[in-house]
């Protein structure tokens, strides 16, 4: 094979429908008959219903119909869960899934409670009004300290408590550890993630035709193959009647791959009840708290180290915040809990949490998914030994990083993926060299920054390093299929939301069958066209259904060049494949192009061998053993106001290593938004909610997302250790931006402002203006 | 409750539209669902994110915070408009292609006709100035970076083939 494209900054094939409006979004889908449905959404976060009546709304000119929980019978059931919890001794989980509609019970503000369907949205959002509930109010569980307590209400009367999960895992004598420690500090963190908030928000068009037995539903999710089978099976229809299209989707970033969304499950039925098309789209206020978000963890957490700063030992004890119901299992806590150890060699480690049911939106996975969680107490924890000791903040890391010889490194812990916690490869510390030098971090901590406080500015320098657990199983698979016209198609299961698939799987097939990247045309997202995946998640899409690709296009083009071999009556080795077409060496007259060869493929008479299949086409799977582990480290500078703690970003840089790169553009991208998201999380986002779990700031003039200004620009390197857990080597890299900014924040400000000489300590994130303003007044001494 | 009907007569992209619209109908719904633009996307309907954004007599304007019938005889432009020309790519678009400006591209639309107003206005930004006229754009994608350095290279491409 030829890598006239792998490892190119190829442009992308998707760019120009996008450009010029021409791209299917969700509600770009307009069908002949199409209705339209609001959902009558609980305004308190807790409490009874006493009854529903929707018998106004009915009289409504343009209503067509009014649904409750009542009238969903026997569909209405709580949505599976998702992940189970993974085969760890001891594990408590209480399965309590979300229910299409609200029945007895509300648990979230935001919570459906009615359905109105109507000639347009217009129609159905006057109709909620005319709904009349009658509700008995409950005190909201709101803090999750306080949810634990004997007397705070529970979210499940079933449970005795509110507790989700209860998780311990262990790796050597934490005890022991202590024994042989110089010192051991102990601290409370707080560590609050919000909403992906994509600036797309989610939709479902479904469309039942009763003539061909046949249902599609368009649907803005991560994963439309299990939406698909979890839809068919609940409308008691065959996998095959069930078509289910992902089009293109306006961001994702984790909770579009939630499922069953109480809409996802409501459309369908509801299609098939009128034998209509139906629309919802998602307003911007109903996104706040009808999508996931992913909110906060508490962690009393304390580290063990040797007088040379060397990490003996790690006991971390949390809370995390599960929202009212608990579908995604345990990913996102076993994510914080398994990434805390990060780069480092932690020989002793005692971790244990408790997921806790509260009265708010449900948690699952946002971009990072937990991880951010756990790398802010590891990162803190060594900014603040290095402190004691008097230990430079880089060195201390350094001191601590997993050796090149140490790999594949065994942390003895069990991951997301239910497989140990292994990293596959690495070599660390020329990343935190390279971050180091790129940021100038000598220079910079040695004369500008003396000289830059003597002019009586307020700068200061950040390092963090992390690890990403990307590419997990189970698999995915590509279709690959040259076409009578010569161009090459390749369809995969797999939902995209911007990540570039059209445009990188496009480069490994084009490589393998020497076409031109623009001659082959990738579907991503449409059951039909591809029926077999798992979806979009964990920075998989490139390594699991890449190297599916790849696969799939190495099978056709053995293919090509076996038909070609037998037309010319020559060996396979005197052949070329390139430019569309298969040649004979030095022969340059004599070839076929690879459309004639895929249309002798598919003869319309005569007889064929035995064992032939027709076309130039493959379908071939990939299933990695276990996650790849990329890493990286990010460096900052940053200047503060210290009458208003504005923040200026004035350097910002990133040194990654995600093994084999398939595209560096695309890949660039993916780590500066990444990285935007990260910088909104750790000074900008914060999720507020009053004790009665209502959202102060539910709309984007008050959730604060990063705008041009707040974002710099950003300084990217790269090292390749390349996976040996797939052919290309290829690690994932979706969620590396976002990861470590909090920490990287909360060191930089600490260093800018000198805290430490204040004694104050940035114990969470996120931070802010207002925040820095009061945690600096509220310390001794201010 | 009868609907509140009102006769429209608008140019959009150069083509003459004579609707009857309820008054409420928001310009940002008219434009997609009633002209089949649907180029112009909705992120908000509270007039923060930028994704409608259209052009209204040359100035950009946010379409989710306008009523259709206040559009009755004027012009408006959308992205459907900028490639008229046999197909061929603004500038701003060819720009945003050549330097990775889009990822999901919902943002897009909203971001190419507010820069493209700009870049009318300023044909040789600063980098700053360009961030500040981006900055009522918001795109959750790109980290914006790429999206400035496309700015910036459009502005040159525009000024080199000005007369």
């Amino acid at each position: 094979m030829t890598t006239r494209y792998f490892g190119a900054p190829v442009k992308r094939n998707e760019d120009h429908r996008l450009l010029t409006g021409q791209a299917l979004f969700i509600d770009d889908v307009e069908l002949t008959g199409m209705l339209h449905v609001a959902f009558l959404r609980s305004q308190v976060a807790h409490a009874r219903i006493s009854s529903i009546d929707v018998s106004m709304a009915l009289k409504r000119r343009g209503v067509v119909a009014a649904y409750t929980a009542d009238d969903l019978g026997a569909y209405w059931k709580p949505g599976p869960l998702l992940v189970p919890p993974p085969p760890i001794a001891g594990i408590v989980f209480n399965q309590r899934t979300q229910v299409p509609l609200a029945k007895d019970k509300i648990r979230h503000v935001g919570e459906p409670i009615a359905i109105i369907v109507a000639e347009s949205r217009y129609l159905a959002e006057d109709a909620l009004d005319d709904i009349v509930v009658e509700l008995e109010t409950l005190p909201a569980v709101v803090d999750i300290e306080d949810a634990l307590t004997a007397s705070s209400p529970c979210v499940h009367d079933d449970l005795d408590s509110n507790v989700s999960a209860h998780v311990r895992q262990t790796k050597g004598d934490y005890r022991s550890a202590v024994a042989k420690a110089h010192r051991i500090l102990k601290r409370r963190f707080r560590y609050e993630h919000g909403i992906s908030s994509p600036i797309e928000t989610r939709g479902v068009v479904a469309q039942w035709d009763a003539r061909g037995n046949q249902m599609t539903i368009w649907d803005t999710t991560q994963a439309p193959v299990f939406v698909r089978n979890g839809l068919a099976a609940m409308l008691g229809l065959g996998e095959r009647q069930v078509r289910v299209i992902a089009p293109f989707v306006g961001g994702g970033f984790g909770p579009k791959i939630m499922m069953f969304y109480p809409e996802e499950v409501a459309l369908p039925w509801i299609s098939m009840r009128l034998n209509r098309p139906v629309k919802w789209i998602e307003d911007r206020l109903e996104h706040f708290f009808a999508t996931t978000h992913e909110r906060g963890q508490i962690h009393d957490a304390e580290m063990a180290v040797a007088s040379d700063g060397r990490i003996l030992g790690i006991k971390d004890v949390f809370l995390h915040d599960t929202g009212a119901y608990d579908p995604y299992g345990l990913t996102v806590p076993i994510n914080s809990q398994c990434t805390l150890l990060g780069p480092y060699v932690v020989p002793a480690y005692d971790s244990t949490f408790t997921a806790v049911f509260t009265n708010l939106p449900i948690v699952t996975p946002y971009r990072g998914a937990g991880r951010q969680h756990g790398v802010f107490v590891m990162e803190r924890l060594l900014d603040l030994t290095a402190h004691e000791l008097n230990i430079d903040p880089a060195e201390i890391r350094r001191r601590n990083l997993i050796p090149a010889d140490a790999f594949p490194y065994k942390n003895e812990i069990i991951y997301q993926d239910f497989a140990p916690l292994e990293y596959d490869s690495g070599n660390y510390e020329p990343v935190l060299d390279k971050a180091l030098d790129a940021i100038g971090y000598a220079e910079f901590t040695e004369r500008e920054q003396p000289k830059l406080r003597a002019q009586g500015r307020h700068v200061g320098i950040g390092v963090a390093c992390y690890v990403e657990g990307t590419g997990i199983g189970p698999y995915e698979g590509a279709k690959v299929q040259v076409q009578a016209n010569g161009k090459v198609s390749v369809a995969t299961g797999i939902g995209t939301q911007g990540q570039g698939h059209f445009t990188s799987f496009a480069q490994i097939a084009a490589d393998q069958l020497g076409v031109d990247v623009t001659d082959v045309d990738v579907v991503t997202g449409d059951t039909d066209q591809f029926y077999w995946g798992a979806g979009t998640f964990a920075s998989r899409g490139a390594v699991v259904a890449g190297n599916a690709v790849n696969e799939a296009s190495r099978v056709v083009r053995q293919k090509a060049l076996k038909l070609a071999s037998d037309a010319f009556e020559c060996s396979e080795d005197d052949l070329i494949i390139e430019g569309g077409k298969v040649s004979i060496v030095g022969i340059p007259g004599k070839f076929i192009g690879l459309g004639e060869l895929a249309a002798r493929a598919n003869p319309m008479r005569g007889a064929v061998k035995p064992g032939t299949e027709p076309g130039l086409e493959s379908t071939q799977y990939f299933g990695p053993p276990m996650g790849a582990t990329a890493n990286g480290v990010h460096a900052m500078i940053v200047e503060l106001d210290p009458l208003t703690f504005d923040l200026k970003i004035l350097r910002y840089v990133v040194v990654h290593d995600c093994g084999t790169v398939i595209n560096p553009m695309i890949l660039a991208g993916q780590i500066h938004g990444g990285v935007a998201q990260g910088i909104g999380n750790a000074f900008y986002e914060k999720l507020s909610f009053d004790d009665q779990g209502q959202l102060l700031n539910a709309s984007l003039a008050d959730y604060l997302l990063p705008t041009a200004l707040e974002v710099p620009r950003m300084e990217l390197a790269h090292t390749t250790t390349p996976s040996p857990l797939n052919p290309l080597g290829i690690k994932g890299a979706g969620e590396a931006g976002a990861i470590p900014v909090g920490p990287l924040f909360a060191q930089a400000i600490e260093d800018a402002l000198q805290l430490k000489a204040k004694h104050v300590e940035l114990l969470e994130i996120p931070l802010s203006p207002s925040r820095l303003f009061e945690l600096t007044r509220k310390a001794p001494g201010a | 409750m009868e609907p509140d009907l009102h006769d429209i007569e608008l140019s959009v992209n150069g083509t003459t539209y004579r609707r009857s619209v309820e008054s409420r109908m928001l310009l940002s719904d008219f434009l997609r669902h009633e002209l089949h633009l649907a180029g112009t996307h909705v992120g908000c309907e509270h007039g923060v994110c930028g994704a409608c954004t259209v052009l209204l007599d040359g100035h950009p304007i946010r379409s989710c915070l306008m009523l259709a019938v206040q559009t009755n005889a004027q012009e408006i432009s959308t992205v459907e408009g900028l490639s008229a020309d046999g197909g061929k790519l603004h500038p701003v678009q060819q720009a945003m292609h050549d330097h990775h400006g889009l990822q999901c591209g919902y943002c897009t639309p909203g971001i190419l006709m507010t820069m493209t107003a700009f870049l009318r206005e300023n044909t040789a930004p600063s980098e700053d100035e360009v961030r500040e006229a981006l900055s009522g754009n918001l795109c959750r994608c790109t980290g914006y970076q790429n999206i400035v350095d496309a700015m910036l290279a459009a502005a040159e491409t525009m000024r080199a083939s000005m007369p």
